[in-house]
């Protein structure tokens, strides 16, 4: 196997394969916990003050007083099916309220993996290339901050301190819903596609804060990995070469030297689109952000369990979509790797 | 004679603390806070119980935590309120250093938990993994089961635990220990599958040392190090998820000194009274950071590949961890 398309896309169709057993556990894990934990789910779907008939209708109506593996079984044709339940709050199906939230998380964890890669690396690059002095203890200083600073409390600061402060409400625009059709659930996207500027601009203050917000946790991580990856690399053959050559010290340390530890880097950053994801859920609720993170904050708070078992299931296939396009750039970025 | 082996470990322990302490002031720093907020904690919890036991009750607390003071709502910090008082009239200062042990056991307690259930999987599956071996096939058992709870969002995960296991301080820890062991179950099996393969391994097999002593002498002395590091790095993350746990109002019970549940409840004041939050925050901050930076500089010095990194300079590149060849593959 080489580098070709072919090997290529045998190697991805390989991974999707391999997404079955894990998708399987994921929903074995999730259906086991839900039952055992909670082990008569109708006394809390039907609320604290149902009779004992409902209780027992909803037993009988969701099938809770069949053996087990029937309950499995019937689990797995109801997902297969596309019936993830029915939120018992909202009384809206669950599937469909995920799939049309996804967009929305996805442009905000898509927003703040660009601000981790556009802040986060060059971070790195600076703290390596000056280890040990002033730079490198600032930079440590700012990413430990970071990391101690928990999401939540970001949020909480950025959207009531600074966002009504400067004026920004909270959710995807100033007036929601926008006066446009919204076909993608991508809000800067729908705003373009509706070719009004004004609505771009103001979708992008609005997506600002909250990706700050949900980047600044973890941007550590990419600026401690790519520290450690450049400052390995620094002294490698090919580096005092370019150095040789006479090219300036930008092309050395960001063309050359970064390339290089980038591979690092990447793999990271496939398992920080899944802390994102997970973290979505405090910061849209906090920013009002129309994604499944506020969502799963809903469904989890009010406990409805086909709510959360479906957002649980599906930040599952979201987490191993990230890590597989994660390998797919280590290969682009990596000439070595061969896919197979 | 016995004496002597043991004053030279003291004396190697003391030079390797005082080369991690000087190879960074921020590490100091962070030592030297860790040492305060722990001692502090600790006075908070012995300080009412050994003045029980002399006869003369006293709290290190200048005000009772749950004390209401209706009088004294929303009060600016001063000398007789440090921190100031809330909307009930608790004093902040005493909530703040009342919540302290509670958080710290809490980060320890689900930190410890995941060390331990962890490192002993990573430390079976990394070192009996021989393909068509009984071990191998645990091994692999293993390795899938924590395939599995890595693709959970640890957050979401434990807030699903959680919520199914209704809201209290066990119930919750047990949420959020529940997602947090498979960290260390990869980094253990990491570490042991790389000292495995050391020239020293080998040498020890070829000498005929048994394979526990190998295990014991080799592989685990290796891999305290790592763990180590890891481990207080991870105190401070485990506080900061389980306050977010406690902030979203499915941990600790309504009311509990707990900086996530203080945040929370202080949240709807932030504008007219940003003080309440910001000293919790500030708590949370100064008890993370501390921790951050002690494990940060520890790694530096301390693990194989940050420290080879640090020396390679002037040591042969080629020493330099192989890492980043490692192709895609092997990802899985």
């Amino acid at each position: 196997m080489g580098r070709s398309l072919s090997s290529l896309a045998l190697f991805i169709s390989k991974r999707l394969l391999q997404l079955i057993p894990v998708i399987i556990a994921v929903v074995t894990i999730t259906f086991f916990f839900a039952r055992i934990s909670v082990s008569n789910p109708c006394a809390a779907w039907e609320g604290a003050r149902a009779s004992k008939s409902s209780i027992q209708a909803c037993i009988h109506y969701f099938g809770l007083n069949l053996p087990l593996y029937v309950q499995y079984e019937r689990y797995w044709a109801q997902l297969l099916s596309g019936n993830w339940g029915i939120d018992p709050n909202s009384g809206q199906p669950v599937l469909p309220t995920i799939l049309s939230a996804f967009p929305e998380t996805l442009e905000l964890v898509l927003a703040a993996l660009f601000l981790i890669v556009v802040v986060g690396i060059p971070l790195g690059v600076i703290a390596a290339n000056s280890n040990g002095r002033l730079g490198d203890h600032l930079v440590r200083i700012f990413y430990l901050s970071g990391w101690a600073t928990p999401t939540y409390l970001a949020a909480t600061v950025l959207a009531i301190g600074v966002g009504s402060t400067l004026g920004i409400s909270s959710g995807t625009f100033t007036t929601n819903p926008p006066p446009f059709p919204q076909p993608t659930h991508f809000s800067v996207l729908d705003a373009l596609l509706a070719g009004n500027l004004a609505a771009t601009w103001d979708a992008l203050v609005h997506l600002i804060l909250p990706a700050v917000a949900l980047a600044f946790l973890n941007m550590g991580i990419v600026t401690r990995l790519t520290r450690s990856a450049m400052l390995e690399t620094l002294p490698l053959d090919f580096v005092k070469t370019a150095r040789m050559k006479g090219l300036s010290e930008f092309r050395v340390l960001y063309k050359h030297a970064l390339r290089h530890s980038l591979i690092t880097t990447t793999t990271i950053l496939g398992l920080t689109a899944g802390y994102l994801l997970g973290s979505t859920v405090v910061v849209e609720e906090i920013f009002q952000w129309p994604g499944i993170g506020a969502y799963a904050y809903t469904a989890v708070t009010t406990y409805s369990f086909s709510g959360t078992l479906g957002v649980v299931i599906f930040f599952a296939i979201g987490v191993v979509f990230a890590n597989l396009i994660a390998d797919i750039l280590y290969g682009v970025l990596d000439p070595r790797v061969e896919w197979r | 004679m016995t004496t002597r082996p043991a004053l030279s470990r003291l004396a190697r322990s003391a030079a390797l603390f005082l080369r991690v302490m000087r190879a960074n002031p921020l590490t100091l720093a962070g030592f030297v806070l860790v040492v305060l907020t722990l001692a502090a904690a600790f006075a908070v919890v012995a300080i009412p119980v050994i003045t029980q036991l002399l006869g003369h009750p006293m709290s290190a607390l200048p005000y009772d935590p749950n004390e209401l003071d209706p009088q004294n709502r929303f009060a600016s910090p001063s000398w007789a309120h440090l921190m100031g008082t809330d909307d009930v009239g608790h004093d902040i200062f005493s909530r703040v250093l009342a919540a302290l042990p509670l958080d710290l056991f809490i980060g320890f307690a689900i930190a410890g938990f995941s060390l331990g259930l962890g490192a002993g999987l990573g430390l079976v599956a990394g070192f009996w993994d021989t393909p068509r071996t009984a071990g191998g096939v645990l091994s692999a058992v293993i390795l899938r089961g924590t395939d599995v709870f890595l693709t959970f969002p640890t957050l979401v995960l434990a807030l699903a635990i959680a919520a199914s296991l209704g809201r209290g301080t066990l119930p919750s820890m047990l949420a959020v220990m529940a997602t947090w062991w498979p960290f260390y179950v990869r980094l253990t099996r990491g570490e042991v599958l790389a000292i495995k393969q050391q020239p020293y391994v080998t040498a020890a097999r070829v000498a005929g040392v048994s394979e526990a002593r190998i295990l014991v002498s080799h592989v685990l002395r290796n891999l305290l190090e790592p763990l180590v590091v890891y481990f207080t790095l991870d105190v401070g993350t485990v506080i900061v998820t389980y306050s977010t746990i406690s902030f979203i109002g499915i941990g600790v019970p309504e009311g509990v000194p707990e900086w996530g549940n203080m945040i929370n409840h202080y949240q709807p004041f932030f504008l007219t009274d940003p003080g309440m939050i910001g000293f919790v925050a500030l708590a949370i901050f100064v008890t993370v950071l501390a921790f951050s930076l002690l494990g940060d500089g520890l790694r530096d010095v301390l693990d194989p590949r940050s420290r080879r990194a640090l020396a390679s300079a002037t040591m042969n590149p080629s020493l330099a961890p192989k890492l980043a060849s490692k192709p895609a593959g092997e990802q899985e």
